[in-house]
C-alpha cells in the first residue's frame, strides 16, 4: 500500500527536505501545501475580528478569535478541575469504605458514582457516542435495504416512493414524534439508556438512513452486465453473487452514501440534542444560550469550531476506512 | 436422436422495440461436432453475438432451440463457458482468484483443495500466465487479461467454449500470440469451440468451419465454408499457401460482394 495515502500532503515535502532532496523545490511545495492554507486561515481570522468588533449584542460585543481562544482554555481548565474533584471524590469513598470494612468485616462496600456538572469534554464524548451509535444502527439497516432494492427492480419501484417521501423530512419534524413514542415505549425501572439519549439517537438514525440506502442501491444496480453474465455462467449462488460480485463493485458508491449519512447525522445531532436535552454539544450550546452570561457567545463559538473539527475528522475517518476496505488502492478519494 | 454434439435448430429471436417486435435472427440451423472449431463471421450488427448468447443461455430463443448432447439449453452454465470480449475479470480479484472462483464453483465437492490448486495452476500454465497469476487485472496488459479469461473458461472443463470476439480489443501482435496459444490449446485439449470474429485471417487460420452470416434484420446463416487445412497450422507458411488464400478470398467475397453493407 502506498504510504503517502495515510500521510497528509503537506508532510511529504517536509520529509523530503529532511532527506535533502532538491531543497528549493521542496520549499516551494511546502509553500503551496502548507503556506496557502495558513494564509487563508490568517485572512479569515483578521476578517472575523474586524467584523466581530462591529457587532454589538445584548451580551456585549460579538467575540473575536482571542476571546474564543480564551474561553477554549477556560473550558479546558474547568475540565481539569472537575477531573481532580472526581478523583478526590472516589479516593474519599475508597478510604471511607476501607475504614468501615476494618470495623465491620461483613460490610459490602458501595461505590456512589460522581455526579458533577458535565464538562465540555464529557459533552463531546456524549455527542460522539450518540452520533456513532445512531449512524452505525442506521447503516446496519440501510445497507441491506440498499442491496435488496438495488438487486430487484420491483422492490425498488415499491420502496422508492417511500424513500423519496421521508428523505427530505427535517429532524425537527421527527423529534416530537420520537420523543413521545420513546416516552411511551421505553418504560423501565432501571433504564440502561436515558430517554434523552434514545430520542437524539433515533432522530439521527431516521435522518441518516437515506443517503446510504439510495447510494447503495445505485451502486448495486450499476454492477456491469458483463460481470453479471460471468456470475450467471458460473451459476453463482445468491449469496456468493452478492459477496463476490455485487458488494465489491458497489463499495465506492456505498461509501459515498455512508459519508453523506455521517455528515447529516452530525448536523442533525446538534439540533436533536438541543431539543431533547441529551447532555452533548447541542445541550451545551442551548445551555449557554439560556445562560446569557458575558462568556456565552465565546463559548458557543468554541462549540461551533469544535463541531466543525469533529465533523471534518469523522469524514476523514470514513475516508481512511474506505481506503482500508477498498480493493482499488489507486483510486482517487476525496 | 441426433448425432451432433451441439445442435441449433430453427433458432429465431425477436426483440421488442417501440415499433413492435424486431426479428434479429431467423431460423438458424447449425450442427457442430465434438472437438470442432467453428467461427461465426459477419458484419457488425448481424447478430453473431446474439447467436453466441443464445447458446450460452444468456438469451432465450423466441422459436427453436439449442441442444447440447441432446439436452436442451435453458439457462447459462459452466459446461458452456464463455470468454467475453472485454475479458470480464473481476477487478478486485487476482488472476488466480478469478480462476479459483470458477474452479471452486464447478468442482466443489469433486476436487480437494490441493487438487483445485493444481488444476488452477495447470490452466494458468496452459495460457502462459503462471508467472503473473497473483496480479490483479489492472496490473497486467490487455492480452494477459484475455489469457486469464481463457484460463477461467478452460478451467471449467466445458463441453463447449464460447468466445465472443476474444481478441477484438487487442493489437495485431498480441492477437497473433494469443491465436497461436489458442491453436496449441485446441490441439492439446480438443475442445469444441465457437468463436465470433470479424477478422478474416483469424477465422481461416483457426477454424475447421467458418459460418458466414447474412446482414440483419432476420439474419441467418448465408454460407458455411469448411476449412480443410492440415493442423498444426503455421501462419508464416500459410501466408503463401494457395488454399489458404482461396479460403480467405471466399470469405472476403461473401462479406464484401454478397453481403455488402449498404451505406
Amino acid at each position: 500500500m502506498n504510504k503517502n495515502l495515510s500521510m497528509p500532503a503537506f508532510l511529504t515535502p517536509v520529509i523530503k527536505l529532511f532527506r535533502g532532496e532538491n531543497p528549493l523545490a521542496q520549499l516551494a511545495l511546502m509553500g503551496r501545501t502548507l503556506g496557502l492554507p495558513l494564509i487563508g486561515i490568517a485572512v479569515f481570522l483578521v476578517i472575523w475580528s474586524l467584523v466581530a468588533e462591529q457587532i454589538h449584542t445584548s451580551l456585549g460585543k460579538f467575540p473575536g478569535p482571542v476571546q474564543v481562544a480564551t474561553q477554549a482554555d477556560s473550558l479546558y481548565q474547568e475540565y481539569e478541575r472537575t477531573q481532580l474533584k472526581e478523583t478526590a471524590f472516589y479516593a474519599r469513598q475508597k478510604e471511607r469504605n476501607a475504614e468501615r470494612m476494618a470495623k465491620d468485616p461483613g460490610y459490602k462496600p458501595v461505590i456512589i458514582p460522581y455526579t458533577g456538572q458535565p464538562t465540555f469534554f464529557s459533552q463531546i464524548g456524549t455527542s460522539l457516542f450518540t452520533v456513532l451509535s445512531g449512524f452505525i444502527i442506521a447503516s446496519l439497516i440501510a445497507i441491506p435495504i440498499g442491496i435488496a432494492i438495488g438487486l430487484s427492480a420491483g422492490l425498488y419501484a415499491a420502496i422508492n416512493p417511500l424513500i423519496q417521501l421521508f428523505r427530505p423530512v427535517s429532524p425537527l419534524a421527527w423529534l416530537p414524534l420520537v420523543t413521545i413514542v420513546v416516552s411511551a415505549a421505553y418504560v423501565s425501572n432501571d433504564p440502561m439508556f436515558s430517554k434523552s439519549y434514545l430520542v437524539s439517537m433515533i432522530t439521527v438514525l431516521l435522518c441518516c438512513l437515506w443517503p446510504t440506502i439510495i447510494n447503495t442501491a445505485v451502486g448495486v444496480a450499476a454492477v456491469s452486465q458483463d460481470l453479471k453474465n460471468v456470475s450467471r455462467v458460473l451459476r453463482l449462488g445468491w449469496w456468493t453473487h452478492v459477496r463476490r460480485i455485487v458488494l465489491p463493485s458497489a463499495l465506492p458508491m456505498m461509501f459515498t452514501g455512508l459519508r453523506l449519512s455521517l455528515s447529516i447525522a452530525w448536523m442533525v445531532l446538534i439540533a436533536a440534542e438541543m431539543l431533547a436535552q441529551n447532555p452533548g454539544l447541542g445541550k451545551f450550546i442551548w445551555d449557554q444560550f439560556q445562560n446569557g452570561s458575558s462568556d456565552s457567545l465565546s463559548r458557543i463559538m468554541v462549540a461551533v469550531v469544535v463541531i466543525g473539527l469533529i465533523g471534518f475528522m469523522l469524514d476523514r475517518i470514513m475516508l481512511l476506512l474506505q481506503r482500508w476496505i477498498s480493493w482499488d488502492k489507486s483510486a482517487v478519494l476525496r | 436422436m441426433s448425432a451432433a454434439h451441439l445442435e441449433l435448430s430453427q433458432v429465431s429471436i425477436d426483440f421488442p422495440t417501440s415499433q413492435g417486435m424486431f426479428r434479429a435472427l431467423n431460423k438458424i440451423d447449425l450442427k457442430i461436432n465434438r472437438g470442432e472449431f467453428v467461427s461465426l463471421i459477419g458484419h457488425s450488427g448481424c447478430g453473431k453475438s446474439t447467436v453466441l448468447n443464445i447458446v450460452a443461455g444468456l438469451y432465450q430463443a423466441t422459436e427453436g432451440g439449442v441442444l447440447l448432447e441432446n439436452r436442451e439449453v435453458t439457462e447459462p452454465g459452466p459446461e458452456r463457458a464463455v470468454v467475453f470480449q472485454n475479458h470480464s475479470l473481476l477487478p478486485w480479484l487476482t488472476a488466480y482468484e478469478n480462476v479459483e472462483l470458477a474452479v471452486h464453483q464447478v468442482f466443489k465437492g469433486k476436487k480437494s483443495k490441493a487438487e483445485m490448486k493444481d488444476w488452477i495452476e495447470h490452466n494458468m500454465k496452459l495460457v502462459h500466465m503462471d508467472h503473473a497469476m497473483h496480479k490483479r487485472p489492472d496490473q497486467i496488459s490487455g492480452g494477459m487479461k484475455q489469457r486469464v479469461g481463457i484460463a477461467r473458461a478452460l478451467a471449467m472443463q466445458p463441453l463447449v467454449m464460447l468466445m465472443d470476439e476474444p481478441f477484438g480489443a487487442l493489437d495485431a501482435l498480441t492477437r497473433a500470440h494469443l491465436q497461436d496459444s489458442l491453436m496449441e490449446i485446441h490441439a492439446d485439449l480438443k475442445n469444441t469451440v465457437i468463436m465470433i470474429t470479424h477478422d478474416v485471417d483469424e477465422a481461416v487460420l483457426l477454424s475447421d468451419r467458418i459460418v458466414m452470416m447474412t446482414n440483419g434484420p432476420s439474419a441467418t446463416i448465408g454460407e458455411i465454408l469448411p476449412v480443410d487445412l492440415p493442423r498444426p497450422r503455421d501462419r508464416l507458411a500459410l501466408a503463401d499457401d494457395a488454399r489458404y488464400n482461396h479460403y480467405r478470398h471466399e470469405v472476403l467475397k461473401f462479406l464484401y460482394e454478397k453481403q455488402r453493407k449498404p451505406d
